[in-house]
């Protein structure tokens, strides 16, 4: 078909249908465009639009010199408080490792020496008030060691007998004794266990007078009445059944306490203690509490006398042993380090708003301008 | 395949002699007794990257090619192996969880390449096989296949046209989506084979494939008739689309990978960010920083082990096992034990976290409805959520000009006639002339002369009168960009599209049409114009004399009605000026001058009358040179240059290539003072290098000494000359003298494939591009653009790079730059769907920029930074504890803190950060351009902001531990003497942890909007619960009850509380004083400049 033909043909054809066709079409785009409208537009959110109404804090000086002046006033006070708590607790420390040949313990410090007692004595010269809380302390005792963490048994901890028999194999190497028996509470930190034991006495007029200690309400209520528990046989010893204790102990699980029938296995409190881990190398655990009798109220001045069953070897790996007498306040045990971090962070903010106050006066910031 | 590509792109590719033959129809040729059926690729376009076979394996290895995941495999394989402080589930489960989410979101895209290949590759097409008519996959074509194409099919591979349906052996084609222009070129048929296709037997001889477009040598020999040489006026492109011809045959002769298309189509390969580049360089510093803390450790552990009584304390014995152990075995085992122990410095979860903010972020690009377009009913498009923050960080802009500067519409402004100008200010109202500015009113001479020039607009051009078949065809055609007559001007009987290869033919069509002269199209060799008084005037086509971009100009040899013969020429004022009488020139040189720097495109016209002898010498010598075989290009020339020689100048035009709504504003964004001319682009008192053929063929000596001449020299003015004052950063600010530069395509590629030291020319010729404010690019093959954009994106100091345009000849521009930007014009979508963000017009890119782009990389950079702070702080109370328990592995904190630090509790907070941050409100960053600089070159990832929050998490991490260390010093910490543990203290640190890292992305907020609260005081609550419900309950499931009431206890003791708000408050202060005290400081950075192509 030539070119010439082609135009003839649409000339004659273009003018009558072309009205139709031009209003359908619109039709169509109208509708196309109804429909594009709502489809493709975005949503006019506030979200999407990221028009969320918001709140645009500055912090100018005028908002942080009044707040650094009252956050350090605060600060002050409260330091104030920790500080003069702090100063007010009663702390004594007694060395007992026995490294100085003067020390009575010397005798003691040589580990072949079984079931050595030494003395260590002091003396009041006011009312130690009450109560008292009495520690031991042991250092460079690297308590935080994983493989020692995790050298026990949880589940055999919480009185489950399966695990009596077949202790988890991270106990390695106190899982089994030399005959191959299960050792029950497995593991090194339950092995190593602090058997140190001591007895006060206040030297009245010559004779001595044992100062009652307080064995309960050492460990976490928690730990020995829930997270730690005794299988549920009667008498506890039969649990233990075909367990051996573990090597280090004079004494099975089911005997630690003879007194108290009840803080015995697992829930033991000196146990529990023990067995919760201290957080660095050089720490102390609560041992007794002196609340009972005439010493209610604290220990009164005089002479006393400490009677220690000296079992637990330090010097091999270099540690020292302590025991601590203190009474605590609100904020625990003396601490001088919190009372005079407030201080200095609260001088440290009235002083630097003293600053921003200065340089704000001299120099007027921009951005307040 | 790389090899080739870089070969490629190196223009090595020139050097390649060897050809390929194709049989035609696959007939052997008679003549030649062998005939082996050559082996070419299939005509099947693979984009996809895998199959279901290897996308396992592929994609795993692709993934754990990250640095980062193939860290995180090696940590979970060592906490496999050997014994670690942490079990394997902490690390495999994220990593698990990361991998399988990339593996479903990559497999997802390439299902979508591969449904896209499909669309191709099954596409029918109709196959000439033996005389009959097969309909074919477009994937089984195979070279030598004659091929059927209908109209407004595109070509399914690259053809030779052997027979059009048109009677004069022509045929029209739009290239749209090769080169983005989208006007109508014509093709030829091969001479003397009219003859059936069924039985025609021939050989073709052609080049290996090459990427460059517009060449293409071929030898075409029909067994019996002698050689024929074609050229790239035979060539069908694959992607180009057959228009205006009913239908055509073709023989294939590159498919599949090896057509011009896929060859200009470099691979996609994946982008990445600067602040990805930023994570990895942090990555390797936190990665040495994990190596030897592990390593001081274990020298520590072994050391201290050495010391008596350390190596295995009475309470703490050995198993046998470890004490057979080989001790270098058990160093090594323990240095990965403690890497294992720290590695959550280096978190899974900041990639998960990044990848989210990533894919989440660019929603908000897609649901802005200031990107919306009415026209078009669409918003922005992101394909790829890689590059948000990089939008940021652009330095050159690399633009197409055609269509995306400009709406690629041109309009006829105005004419000058003899020195006089005309303006055509309101044509309706006009009907009779001109609206004369200046000069007399219309005389009876000037009315000749007006009409001779109105002629002359109606003849000298190539347009072609698109004959509407029918309303659905003209609807069709307004979207393919054909320029037409708007509906409400014209009579619907008059509907008349006007098809030519360059839009500004038309408007000079249109333009004379609205002055009463009517191009009615051709009728056999006969134009036909319809002049004032409603006269068809008829002129016989005698000759057309092309145009090329060389001579710049283009003519037409008509004879008129009465036998005279004219010739018509028209073209650019510095390629007619010099064939014209000198006193012409002066009268209109003025108002050219003039036009072009108001920014029109103008032109010049000339005619000339030639006697019969004159015709019929030039008829000779250009039908000779027609015929030539060898050289035709140069012999065709010279019959031009002698042929258009002493005219008389009658006028000049003015076109109008409107902008793009709001270009000028866009461009002008950040270098407020590059605004433009001719287009806008360059400023007054610009002073222009021009860098052209035209300059280079001067002097009449070979062009490489000239191009290298010609460098040197604008190297020395632009380079050299700007620093008379002698600090080189100054030599910028805009007192100082502005360049403009311009280079055409052909001496570009002079510039980067001339001679062996050509890296001397490209140096030479970035030096220039980088000290102008705006560099234009024209005649570009798509190719050359990505070279250009390659060259700035290697050059000194690594320049962001963004390319924006709109047609598929951008496509390898954009794919080469750092960005890519299509715009949803009217070039098709190829630019879009290889762009990775689209944008409907040209000025959305400034809200894109200098808003969202400004935005996110603020968001981002924060991102990784907090994300390295808040996990060195979290784990360095963790390697400091290493000293207090004896180097032995020991977590500080509980398994379900390490595990939910980064996951859970400090991860909701940032995430919220970094998708709703606004440090300055959109508004502000849109209409304060400077503002843009603050964040360039990466100005919130460099080293001194990371050294910056690095010293911060190390003070912050000192704080934690070292103020619960001395607080511990007595750890009877509550008022019934009760003493805590180890994870008592952990919890404790931990608690100050959260709450400060938290609090601190607290102070960085800017922008509070109800999620920031919400997810802030929520994840402090979350943790408080969590804790409190972790430590409250005997889990079932687990063996160790270790945080068992420690959190409740450590709420019981204000010893702890204290602590905790002591140690919050001491490390914000630095933050708080900091951020009083701090003025807006701006960091000294690099405007933005623009190149242009």
């Amino acid at each position: 078909m030539s070119q010439q033909d082609q135009k003839d043909h649409q000339g004659q054809q273009q003018p009558e249908p072309l009205p139709v066709h031009t209003t359908t079409i619109q039709k169509v785009r109208i509708m196309m465009k109804e429909e594009l409208e709502t489809t493709n537009r975005p949503d006019n959110t506030a979200f999407t639009q990221q028009r969320l109404p918001a709140w645009q804090p500055m912090l100018s000086a005028g908002i942080v010199i009044p707040g650094f002046v009252l956050i350090g006033l605060a600060f002050i006070g409260i330091g104030v408080a920790l500080f003069i708590t702090s100063q007010n607790i009663t702390v004594l420390e007694k060395d007992y490792t026995g490294v100085e040949t003067t020390s009575d313990c010397y005798k003691c410090s040589n580990p072949s020496d079984k079931n050595c007692t030494c003395k260590l004595e002091f003396s009041l010269s006011t009312l130690f008030e009450g109560p008292v809380f009495f520690y031991y302390g042991l250092s460079n005792y690297f308590q935080s060691q994983r493989s020692y963490g995790a050298s026990k048994d949880e589940y055999q901890l919480s009185g489950d007998l399966d695990y009596f028999k077949t202790p988890i194999s991270a106990c390695s190497p106190y899982q089994y004794d030399a005959n191959q028996n299960p050792i029950v509470p497995c593991g090194s930190l339950a092995n190593s266990m602090f058997n140190d034991t001591f007895k006060l006495y206040q030297i009245v007029n010559g004779t001595k007078k044992l100062v009652p200690f307080d064995g309960k309400g050492i460990a976490w209520w928690t730990d020995y009445n829930i997270k730690y528990r005794n299988p549920s046989v009667t008498p506890l010893k039969n649990a233990f059944n075909g367990t051996v204790k573990p090597s280090f102990w004079s004494k099975p699980a089911y005997e630690l306490d003879t007194s108290d029938p009840s803080n015995n296995g697992f829930v033991n409190q000196d146990f529990l203690v023990w067995m919760r881990r201290a957080a660095l190398p050089d720490f102390r655990k609560l041992y007794r509490r002196i609340t009972e009798g005439d010493y209610a109220r604290g220990l009164p001045a005089g002479n006393y006398s400490l009677e220690i069953a000296y079992n637990y070897p330090v010097l091999s790996f270099g540690g020292r042993k302590k025991v601590v007498f203190s009474n605590v306040s609100w904020m625990g045990g003396k601490n001088q380090f919190l009372g005079i971090a407030y201080l200095v962070v609260g001088s440290l903010c009235v002083v630097m708003s003293m600053v921003m106050l200065i340089v704000y006066a001299k120099f007027k910031f921009p951005e307040d301008d | 395949m790389l090899r080739r590509r870089l070969n490629r792109l190196f223009g090595r590719d020139e050097r390649r002699v060897d050809s390929r033959t194709i049989y035609v129809g696959h007939r052997p040729c008679p003549a030649t007794d062998t005939f082996i059926p050559p082996k070419f690729c299939d005509n099947r376009i693979v984009s996809s990257k895998y199959t279901v076979w290897n996308f396992l394996p592929k994609n795993l290895f692709e993934q754990f090619r990250r640095i980062a995941n193939f860290y995180f495999l090696i940590i979970f394989l060592v906490q496999v192996i050997v014994d670690t402080p942490t079990s394997p589930v902490t690390s495999g489960l994220p990593l698990f969880f990361v991998i399988t989410v990339t593996a479903i979101k990559q497999g997802y895209e390439d299902w979508l390449r591969h449904k896209a290949d499909n669309e191709v590759n099954k596409y029918l097409v109709t196959v000439l096989e033996d005389g009959r008519r097969a309909r074919k996959e477009s994937e089984k074509i195979k070279v030598g296949d004659v091929v059927e194409v209908v109209e407004d099919e595109t070509f399914p591979c690259d053809l030779i046209l052997l027979q059009s349906s048109r009677e004069d052996e022509t045929c029209f084609v739009t290239t749209a989506s090769l080169d983005g222009e989208s006007n109508h070129k014509t093709h030829y048929t091969v001479p003397d084979t009219e003859k059936g296709l069924e039985s025609l037997s021939a050989t073709v001889e052609c080049e290996q494939p090459q990427p460059d477009l517009y060449k293409f040598v071929t030898f075409f020999s029909l067994c019996v008739v002698s050689l024929r040489s074609l050229g790239p006026e035979n060539l069908l492109l694959k992607g180009a689309t057959l228009k205006n011809t009913q239908k055509i045959y073709g023989v294939a002769v590159y498919s599949g990978m090896e057509t011009k298309m896929a060859l200009n189509y470099q691979g996609k390969s994946q982008k990445r960010s600067v602040v990805e580049k930023s994570i990895n360089a942090f990555l390797l510093v936190y990665l040495c920083i994990l190596v030897s803390k592990a390593l001081v450790c274990t020298t520590l552990k072994y050391v201290w082990q050495s010391q008596p009584g350390q190596e295995e304390p009475w309470y703490n014995q050995k198993t046998q096992k470890e004490k057979d152990a080989n001790l270098y075995l058990n160093m090594f085992t323990d240095f990965l034990s403690f890497m294992v122990l720290f590695n959550f410095i280096i978190p899974v979860s900041m990639y998960v976290t990044v990848e989210m903010q990533k894919f989440l972020g660019s929603f908000f690009i897609s649901w802005d409805k200031d990107f919306f377009d009415p026209e078009i009913q669409e918003g922005a498009l992101v394909n790829t959520s890689d590059l948000n923050e990089e939008l940021g960080q652009v330095e050159y802009v690399f633009t197409d000009k055609t269509g995306t500067l400009t709406q690629n519409s041109m309009e006829f402004i105005e004419c000058c006639i003899d020195g006089f100008q005309y303006k055509n200010r309101d044509s309706s109202t006009e009907l009779d002339g001109f609206c004369v500015t200046d000069g007399p009113v219309s005389m009876l001479q000037q009315k000749e002369e007006e009409e001779l020039f109105l002629r002359a607009l109606c003849l000298c051009h190539t347009v072609q009168v698109k004959e509407s078949t029918g309303q659905e065809d003209w609807v069709g055609d307004q979207v393919d960009g054909v320029l037409g007559l708007d509906g409400e001007m014209v009579h619907p009987a008059e509907l008349r599209g006007f098809i030519a290869s360059s839009p500004d033919e038309v408007a000079l069509v249109k333009g004379a049409m609205k002055y009463g002269f009517t191009f009615l199209g051709m009728e056999s060799k006969n134009m036909r114009v319809m002049n004032r008084d409603k006269d068809v005037e008829t002129y016989e086509l005698l000759h057309v004399l092309n145009f090329d971009p060389v001579r710049r100009r283009m003519s037409v040899i008509v004879r008129s009605k009465c036998g005279d013969i004219m010739l018509f020429c028209k073209g650019a004022d510095s390629s007619i000026f010099p064939r014209v009488r000198q006193e012409e020139v002066d009268r209109i040189s003025m108002h050219v001058e003039r036009n072009a720097t108001v920014g029109y495109r103008t032109l010049c016209v000339a005619y000339k009358l030639l006697s019969s002898e004159e015709y019929a010498q030039a008829d000779a010598g250009l039908r000779e040179a027609r015929l030539a075989l060898d050289d035709r290009e140069e012999k065709l020339m010279a019959v031009y240059n002698q042929v258009e020689t002493g005219m008389s100048l009658i006028g000049a035009t003015a076109v109008e290539d409107r902008l793009q709504e709001e270009a000028a504003e866009t461009m002008e964004m950040e270098t407020a003072k590059s605004t433009c001319y001719a287009c806008r682009l360059f400023q007054r008192g610009t002073e222009l290098l021009e860098l052209t053929v035209r300059t280079l063929e001067d002097g009449g000596r070979r062009r490489e000494e000239r191009l290298h001449e010609v460098l040197l020299d604008y190297h020395k003015r632009a380079v050299q000359d700007p620093p008379p004052v002698k600090t080189r950063v100054t030599s910028w600010t805009s007192a100082k003298q502005d360049y403009g530069f311009i280079i055409d395509g052909a001496t570009l590629s002079l510039v980067f494939n001339s001679s062996p030291d050509s890296s001397h020319y490209k140096s030479l010729f970035l030096q220039i591009c980088q000290n102008c404010t705006t560099v234009l690019c024209c005649r570009m093959a798509p190719l050359q653009k990505a070279q250009i954009v390659n060259m700035v994106k290697n050059s000194k100091g690594s320049p962001i790079t963004l390319s924006i345009g709109d047609g598929a000849n951008d496509v390898s521009m954009i794919l080469e730059a750092h960005i890519g930007i299509g715009i949803k014009g009217k070039e098709g979508r190829q630019a879009v769907r290889n762009s990775d963000y689209a944008i409907p017009k040209l000025k959305h890119l400034k809200k894109l920029l200098l808003g969202h782009g400004h935005l996110y990389y603020v968001r981002i950079a924060h991102l990784v930074q907090y994300f390295f702070y808040k996990n060195l702080c979290f784990i360095l109370p963790q390697f400091l504890y290493q000293f207090f328990c004896g180097s032995s592995q020991q977590p500080l904190y509980d398994a379900a803190y390490l595990t939910m630090y980064n996951i859970c509790f400090t991860s909701m907070p940032i995430l919220a950060y970094s998708l709703l941050e606004q440090h300055i409100c959109m508004e502000v960053l849109m209409s304060n351009a400077t503002l843009y600089r603050d964040v360039a070159k990466n100005a919130m990832l460099r080293w001194s902001p990371f050294l910056y929050w690095t010293l911060l998490g190390v003070y912050q991490g000192l704080l934690f531990f070292f103020g619960v260390r001395f607080l511990f010093s007595n750890p009877a910490l509550q008022d019934n003497g009760q003493v805590f543990g180890n994870w008592s203290y952990g919890t404790i640190v931990f608690t100050v942890l959260v709450f400060t890292v938290t609090l601190k992305l607290a102070m960085d907020t800017r922008h509070w909007t109800w999620i920031n609260h919400f997810v802030i005081w929520g994840s402090l609550a979350f943790y408080m619960f969590f804790s409190f419900f972790w430590g409250g309950i005997i889990w079932p499931f687990l063996r160790q009850q270790r945080l068992y009431f420690v959190f409740a206890n450590m709420l019981r003791s204000v010893s702890a509380w204290l602590v905790i708000i002591l140690l919050i408050l001491l490390s914000l202060l630095p933050e708080i004083l900091l951020l009083v005290l701090r003025k807006p400081r701006w960091p000294h950075s690099r405007q933005v400049r623009y190149t242009h192509i």
